[in-house]
């Protein structure tokens, strides 16, 4: 157990090295929330309450997109480029023998990495959005701290998808396919771009679904204060399933994998 | 590894490289040049790089094809991402009849021009923002001895075949808009729809460029470019009465990204621009592409003079 936290402190640090990176990549946030913003403005004063949100949630919404963008890697990023290109050469074989277990050891770095990216990325953009338009902010403590909870759960679900489509590399050799289709359909089933509240009929009741919610739309539902109670339970457990039935997966998927790199030979 | 070389070349040549160019006094102009010396007049060295850019594209196309089943969720990848931009418009459109006072098919005019502009230069200059991981692992030396124009072989570092997925998706969409709005169309205007395309992909051209002569600079602030780039094609997909008049003034006399779509496409929509302008300006952006070309051109010069390589 120490070991994973001292592994997820090193992917804390292996991102928090990078500050010219992290600054540029706040400035970017800041302007695609900015863009948004103002289309979301446009539309909301078109349909206020559109989606069950008033024009300041809709505001709130675009903003926690942008600082939970990177922390739940809603386009991929983070650790799948690396696994990917290391199953391609071989080195997988050297990841195989350690005395760890290859799924914690990576999920303990994502970790790290999404708490830092949370804290790096997040938290600047959303103090100037909340500067520059009215943002609906909770509260109570208690919604802060269901938010994070909810934020965590959402990292885990993210890290398990990633891991089986990096896995899927074993097969292709080349994960850059499959790792883009995977980033895309977080991008559009996260509600990155628009909230899935707003996705009509039948498309709205499978983006809800799938485990992509996870990543955006259920915390910011949290942090808007939509969950509470027995709500708030329901969502945890809609994540926490999710995060359960893709991690059994990914072990799955592990152990047939590992089968076939005796094959590959490295 | 640039010292060596540039020493072994011969007098003269060696010291503009090694010291980044801060000690000399004249002759600036050909620095380019001098960091590697090329013995061609200056139109074969446009030539030459042209000629260079197509060989290594054509490298990385069969270097690309070798997993085609990769190959093929890459481009339908390219394809869905700009898709997924105008379906978001879409999803809009199904609780609105306007959007900032535009119907559907204005919008997607707007958003046809941009994602095809965009697209066209994303296929050709889109892996420029490798330059600053190159200042930082220095493989940039690798470029230096070449005998090839730096600028090409960054602007063809990684081809990827797979962004005509975007221009193929920026197309239709303009196909939708063409084949739906009602037009008063004259020569004029139709001759500005493919100049708006040239020009428009050469203005991003030339902020791409740009941000790579930043990131001799700062290696890490790669990401500051798609703000511009990728921001920029979001931002012109909307019209520009649903943004600040201080963002559309902004992207209009600072970073001309206004001349890529809007003020030439609310032309041929005859719709007036929020931030006042006379008609003319509409006909600019050739010149304005040409000007930020010349920008970005001394951008890279200046930032290819002061590249220092990390000597390991």
């Amino acid at each position: 157990m120490r070991l994973y936290a001292v592994v997820a402190a090193g992917g804390f640090r292996r991102y928090a090295t990078y500050r010219t990176a992290t600054a540029a990549g706040v400035f970017t946030n800041t302007v695609f929330g900015f863009i948004v913003a103002y289309t979301y403005t446009a539309l909301w004063d078109a349909r206020p309450r559109l989606g069950g949100y008033d024009a300041s949630e809709a505001l709130t919404y675009v903003w926690l997109g942008q600082a939970l963008l990177m922390a739940c890697a809603m386009m991929g990023g983070g650790f799948e480029d690396e696994l990917v290109e290391r199953i391609r050469t071989g080195d997988v074989a050297v990841d195989l023998y350690r005395p760890v277990d290859l799924q914690l050891w990576w999920l303990a770095g994502d970790l790290g990495r999404a708490a830092f990216h949370l804290l790096g990325r997040g938290v600047v953009p959303m103090v100037l959005g909340a500067l520059a338009f009215d943002l609906a902010l909770p509260g109570s403590p208690w919604t802060w701290a269901a938010f994070l909870g909810s934020v965590f759960l959402g990292v885990v679900v993210s890290f398990a998808v990633r891991y089986l489509v990096a896995l899927s590399a074993f097969w292709l050799m080349d994960g850059v396919g499959a790792m883009r289709i995977v980033s895309l359909a977080g991008l559009f089933f996260s509600g990155m771009l628009l909230p899935l509240n707003l996705f009509p009929g039948l498309l709205g009741e499978v983006a809800r679904a799938l485990p992509w919610s996870s990543l955006l739309q259920v915390p910011a539902d949290v942090f808007l204060g939509k969950h509470t109670g027995w709500g708030l339970v329901e969502a945890y457990a809609f994540q926490g399933g999710w995060a359960v039935v893709l991690l059994v997966a990914g072990r799955l998927v592990q152990t047939a994998a590992t089968r076939r790199v005796v094959v590959q030979g490295g | 590894m640039v010292e060596d070389v540039a020493r072994a070349d011969g007098p003269g040549t060696g010291t503009a490289a090694v010291d980044g160019g801060g000690g000399r006094a004249s002759g600036e102009a050909v620095v380019a040049a001098e960091v590697f010396p090329f013995p061609f007049p200056e139109r074969r060295r446009l030539l030459e790089g042209v000629r260079a850019y197509g060989l290594i594209m054509a490298m990385w196309v069969r270097s690309t094809m070798a997993y085609r089943a990769s190959f093929a969720m890459t481009v339908f990848g390219d394809f869905a991402v700009t898709a997924f931009d105008f379906v978001t418009i879409l999803l809009m459109f199904s609780h609105v009849d306007a959007l900032g006072g535009y119907s559907l098919p204005e919008i997607a005019l707007l958003y046809g021009l941009s994602a095809t502009a965009f697209g066209l230069c994303d296929l050709l200059l889109g892996s420029m923002d490798r330059v600053g991981r190159r200042v930082r692992d220095g493989t940039m030396d690798t470029l230096l001895v070449r005998p090839v124009p730096v600028l090409a072989q960054v602007a063809a570092d990684r081809f990827a075949l797979r962004r005509v997925g975007r221009i193929t998706q920026g197309l239709l969409v303009l196909g939708y808009a063409l084949v739906t709005l009602d037009i008063a169309w004259t020569p004029l205007k139709v001759l500005m729809l493919p100049t708006m395309v040239v020009s428009g992909a050469a203005i991003f051209g030339a902020v791409f460029v740009a941000g790579a002569a930043f990131q001799f600079v700062a290696q890490d602030a790669s990401e500051v470019q798609n703000s511009f780039t990728y921001g920029g094609t979001t931002l012109l997909q909307y019209p520009p009465t649903i943004f600040a008049k201080d963002l559309v003034r902004g992207v209009t006399f600072v970073v001309p990204l206004a001349f890529v779509s809007w003020l030439p496409a609310l032309y041929v929509l005859g719709r007036e621009y929020p931030v006042g302008l006379p008609q003319w300006v509409a006909f600019l952006p050739p010149l304005v592409a040409a000007g930020c070309w010349g920008l970005a051109g001394l951008a890279w010069r200046t930032g290819l003079r002061s590249y220092r390589s990390t000597g390991s």
